[in-house]
């Protein structure tokens, strides 16, 4: 089937089966790698992505759902050549370490300061806690969200 | 704090002790990572692999006609195929032999049988799916204990010579002297603990891509691999594919753990398959694949007993473990260690005498035996002696903080010789635990717990105090696989100053291409942005044994020390030359060589380096390039006082942490964030094993742990906050005194998390509760004393 998406504000129209997730569609047809699969249970999130502005599992919706809507990858979050704040405070607090779950941690972090330009560390432990991390302890990514939404702030 | 003043450098060039910001991370935050999913070849084939769903069966028959009638499925290989090429068994990493594909028997749940390659992963998958296998049961053993027994079914009945379920007995130290002193002792403390298994559980799972050219012969494996170089020579050994043809090249890893230590049969199928079709085929685990049949951790049934004399000192240790080997013995561990350096049971401790014995015994479970985040069964050890030394305080009504201190290691007596043989390098204890303590508020906090306990309050104080033993070799001691464990550093440095240095070890999130960087930045003076490193490709780097064992920087990390030094001399000698003056006038500082008091005339390591291909003294060789291979004199011995406190709920068993505070002293440090970042990240994964994550299995051998749903690993929610702390005595024997510290956390925390839960319900009587110390087993535990 025709599935048509814009993806990091570049619309993609690709034929494919009915029965393809998202998460094969980003990688593999359109050949964004920077989203990434971690398990086949909706529980780890690395292969987090932003549906419209809302971070979804992409292990978890057909390439078919996201039909005529909005996708934000890791490779669309920088803007203009800048990286986003959350990029960059992830790099200056070591938010991360092997790296496989980040471009999701970012993500879900980006969506977190549009919606609250200054969350406490609660609200983002739980807005990060259907991402999981094997590495960092999470400490660095609370870190690195509150310092981006300094950031936010300040500009 | 760094090594030497002679290694200390200016923030801009970034040395030793400065926390810069990590290369690595550039890429990573942009999503160009290069992981080892995202590598696609043309004409690239994917395979599927077929697995048992019972734990132990025989195999009557196998049916591949459906799967290989799907349109797409290129071949469906058995266990009958590899046969044919002498493939359908490989050697383990402990000197036993795995099954490639079953041919007469499934001995786990999980085990391959079959593997389907198509040209997509969909279609791969549900042709896996249509293989029949027919079964005729087996009963299945899921117990070390269960299949010890003289009627237990035998598991390896393939192997020759076995006639039951034992894989080995090991022991060490002196029974008899042991024995001696508990027959005198005061007062003997017992312990009978079980350390489940566990699983590493990287969130990338593993993966291989084989291109096998069949014209040149050329096998270019990528491959998730924390061994590249050792896993190059596996292969040439396995496969019989000539050394020169195979080309490893291990991209970045979504994190190793352990996990990506061994080779797994979807490696040797998937190479294979390439070798027979001429494309190259890639397997990517899902991670069930992952959790039921790659390499768990642990499984360690332990009982230890502590000897005192009437003052409360500790006279002798004895320790007899029962390991769960799974089906196949194929533990990641030096080939004299049966038990890996599980004997360095006695911890921080002084005492004469200690005996520990090991069996392991095979059972219907998956493979593995990997050093989880550890260096070969230290976790166990350390969780054992730690455990031990809190009941031996309760027993003799002395604060474990106290007995701690009246039984640790002095400073003056390093370095240390172990009953069991170990020589600890450094340390100073006594210091470590009270900086700890004073920062937790120590007696303070007894207090508290005491009025908290007049209130009906549990309040829980759990001290550990661990000595690992990490970076193996000295290679006449350690090896995998009969492969000696050294490591490597090649350094070329370019003509406009610029460096490149290649590693015979692996980052799996360590950071690597910044540490190492800055090692050289601190011996040669090349700022750390202009050094390149490069790891992971076997055609490109020298020879070494992997990342695993917090082994990198005592032995890699050494060598970029030793490779500097040797072009630091080379650079001298260019830079007398080109100042005119002795050789043994010149001085180096910061990446500037000076003559000896006349520090203005003076040039720089650029300067040399473009002179070492432009303008090079007679008798010299051009280029300014070298590579090291070293071999550690001795282990290292990095260590920690870690002070956990919870509250635990008398109602209903649920015990939260209220502080973490956590003193590390791994010898100097390269980047004192990087050192805490993994730290943050070893407690969070003690927290883990200590709280929820487990793997276990019914009385049929199903595997309860086989998804993220089941197997439980802490989220951001659950994880404490952790205060960390420092102190640093380096390693004498370390060129600049690091001692690693990749897996300190994960060793020594949860020793302190379970303390901290037994502590808040000692008084009750409660002197055990296994891990993970879920919450109803802490309410039985308390239902039970009262």
């Amino acid at each position: 089937m025709e599935v048509s998406v814009t993806i990091n504000g570049t619309a993609q129209s690709h034929d494919v089966e009915a029965r393809q997730l998202l998460v094969d569609f980003v990688r593999s047809t359109v050949g964004l790698t920077g989203t990434h699969i971690g398990c086949d249970t909706t529980s780890c999130g690395v292969c987090t992505v932003l549906l419209d502005g809302v971070p979804v599992k992409a292990c978890t919706v057909l390439a078919a759902q996201a039909d005529g809507h909005e996708v934000t990858t890791v490779e669309g979050l920088k803007a203009d050549g800048e990286l986003h704040a959350v990029q960059k405070a992830f790099k200056e607090n070591h938010g991360l370490q092997c790296g496989f779950c980040t471009p999701a941690m970012m993500l879900v972090g980006a969506a977190l300061l549009e919606s609250n330009d200054d969350p406490t560390e609660d609200e983002i432990r739980w807005a990060i806690s259907g991402n999981l991390c094997r590495c960092t302890g999470y400490m660095n990514i609370v870190k690195s969200i509150q310092a981006a939404a300094a950031e936010g702030r300040a500009q | 704090m760094t090594a030497t003043p002679d290694l200390a450098t200016p923030p801009e060039i970034g040395g030793i002790g400065h926390s810069v910001l990590r290369r690595e991370d550039d890429r990573l935050i942009e999503g160009q990572g290069d992981f080892l999913d995202d590598v696609a070849l043309p004409g690239m084939l994917h395979m599927a692999i077929h697995r048992s769903p019972v734990a132990h069966a025989r195999i009557r028959g196998i049916d591949t006609e459906a799967a290989s009638a799907v349109d797409g499925v290129v071949a469906v290989v058995t266990g009958e195929l590899m046969a044919a090429h002498n493939l359908a068994w490989m050697p383990t990493l402990s000197g036993d032999t795995q099954a490639v594909l079953a041919t007469d028997k499934v001995r786990y749940q999980g085990q391959e049988v079959a593997a389907v390659i198509a040209t997509d992963p969909y279609v791969a998958a549900d042709a896996a799916a249509l293989i029949e296998v027919d079964y005729d049961m087996l009963p299945a053993v899921t117990g070390p204990q269960q299949s010890l027994s003289a009627d237990a079914p035998l598991i390896r009945d393939e192997k020759e010579g076995q006639t039951d379920n034992l894989v080995y007995t090991w022991e060490s130290g002196d029974a008899e002297a042991t024995d001696a002193v508990f027959a005198e002792a005061a007062k003997v403390v017992t312990l009978e603990t079980f350390y489940p298994r566990s699983h590493p559980a990287p969130l990338e799972t593993c993966g291989i891509v084989a291109d096998v050219n069949s014209v040149t012969g050329q096998a270019t494996v990528y491959l998730t691999s924390q061994a590249p170089h050792a896993h190059r020579t596996l292969f040439a050994l396995v496969a019989g594919l000539p050394e020169q043809n195979i080309r490893i090249i291990s991209p970045d890893l979504g994190g190793g753990f352990g996990n990506k230590v061994p080779i797994y049969p979807g490696y040797v199928v998937a190479t294979a398959a390439s070798l027979l079709l001429g494309t190259p085929v890639k397997w990517i685990e899902s991670r069930s694949d992952n959790l039921i049949s790659t390499g768990f951790g642990r499984d360690y049934h332990m009982r230890g007993e502590l000897a005192l004399d009437a003052g409360g000192r500790i006279l002798a240790l004895r320790a007899d473990v029962l390991s769960d080997q799974g089906a196949f013995y194929s533990d990641a561990q030096p080939s004299n260690f049966r038990a890996g350096l599980f004997h360095v049971v006695t911890g921080s401790y002084d005492f004469a005498a200690a005996h520990v014995t090991c069996r392991g015994a095979f059972t219907n479970k998956a493979p593995g035996g990997v050093a989880y985040r550890c260096s070969f069964r230290i976790t166990e050890a350390s969780y054992l002696i730690e455990r031990l030394v809190q009941n031996a305080a309760y027993e003799i009504g002395m604060d474990p903080a106290d007995f701690r201190l009246l039984n640790f290691i002095r400073e003056d007596q390093f370095p240390y010789t172990t009953p069991t043989g170990f020589t600890y390098d450094s340390g100073d204890y006594h210091t470590a635990l009270r900086k700890a303590m004073d920062e937790v508020g120590y007696t303070e906090l007894r207090a508290t717990q005491a009025a908290a306990r007049e209130e009906g309050r549990l309040l829980g104080i759990g001290i550990a105090h661990f000595t690992e033993a990490v970076g193996a070799g000295p290679s006449r001691t350690y090896d995998i696989a009969g492969l000696k464990m050294f490591d490597s550093a090649e350094l070329r440095v370019h003509p406009t100053g610029k460096a490149i240095l290649k590693l015979g070890v692996k980052t799996q999130g360590q950071g690597h291409e910044t540490t190492f960087a800055q090692i050289v930045a601190s011996e040669l003076g090349i700022p750390v942005t202009d050094i390149k490193v490069v790891h992971g490709d076997t055609d490109n780097t020298p020879y070494g044994l992997g990342t695993y064992a917090s082994r990198s920087t005592p032995t890699s990390g050494a060598a970029t020390s030793m490779v500097s030094r040797k072009l630091a001399d080379k650079a001298r000698k260019i830079a007398a030359h080109l100042l005119e003056a002795a050789e043994a006038d010149i001085d180096l500082a910061a990446g500037v060589f000076s003559v000896r008091g006349t520090p203005e005339r003076s040039v720089t390591i650029q300067d040399v380096a473009f002179a070492a291909y432009t303008n090079m003294p007679e008798g010299l060789e051009h280029g300014l390039e070298g590579v090291s291979y070293y071999d550690p004199p001795n282990l290292t011995f990095p260590y920690g006082s870690y002070i956990v406190v919870v509250e635990v709920d008398a109602e209903t068993g649920v015990w939260k942490v209220d502080r973490m505070v956590a003193l590390d002293d791994c010898g100097v440090r390269i980047n004192p964030m990087i050192v805490e970042g993994q730290i943050h990240g070893g407690l969070t994964e003690g927290f883990a094993k200590s709280s929820m994550q487990w793997i276990t299995f019914d009385d049929d051998g199903n595997c309860i742990g086989a998804n993220f749903m089941d197997y439980l690993v802490p989220t951001a929610w659950e994880t404490p906050r952790f205060e960390l702390l420092e102190t640093c005595v380096p390693s004498p024997h370390h060129p600049i005194g690091a001692k690693g510290v990749g897996e300190s956390a994960t060793v020594g925390s949860p020793a302190a998390y379970v303390n901290a839960v037994i502590d808040a319900v000692a008084h009750l009587g409660v002197r055990n509760i296994d891990m993970p110390v879920l919450a109803d087993r802490v309410w039985d535990a308390i239902e039970s004393a009262s």
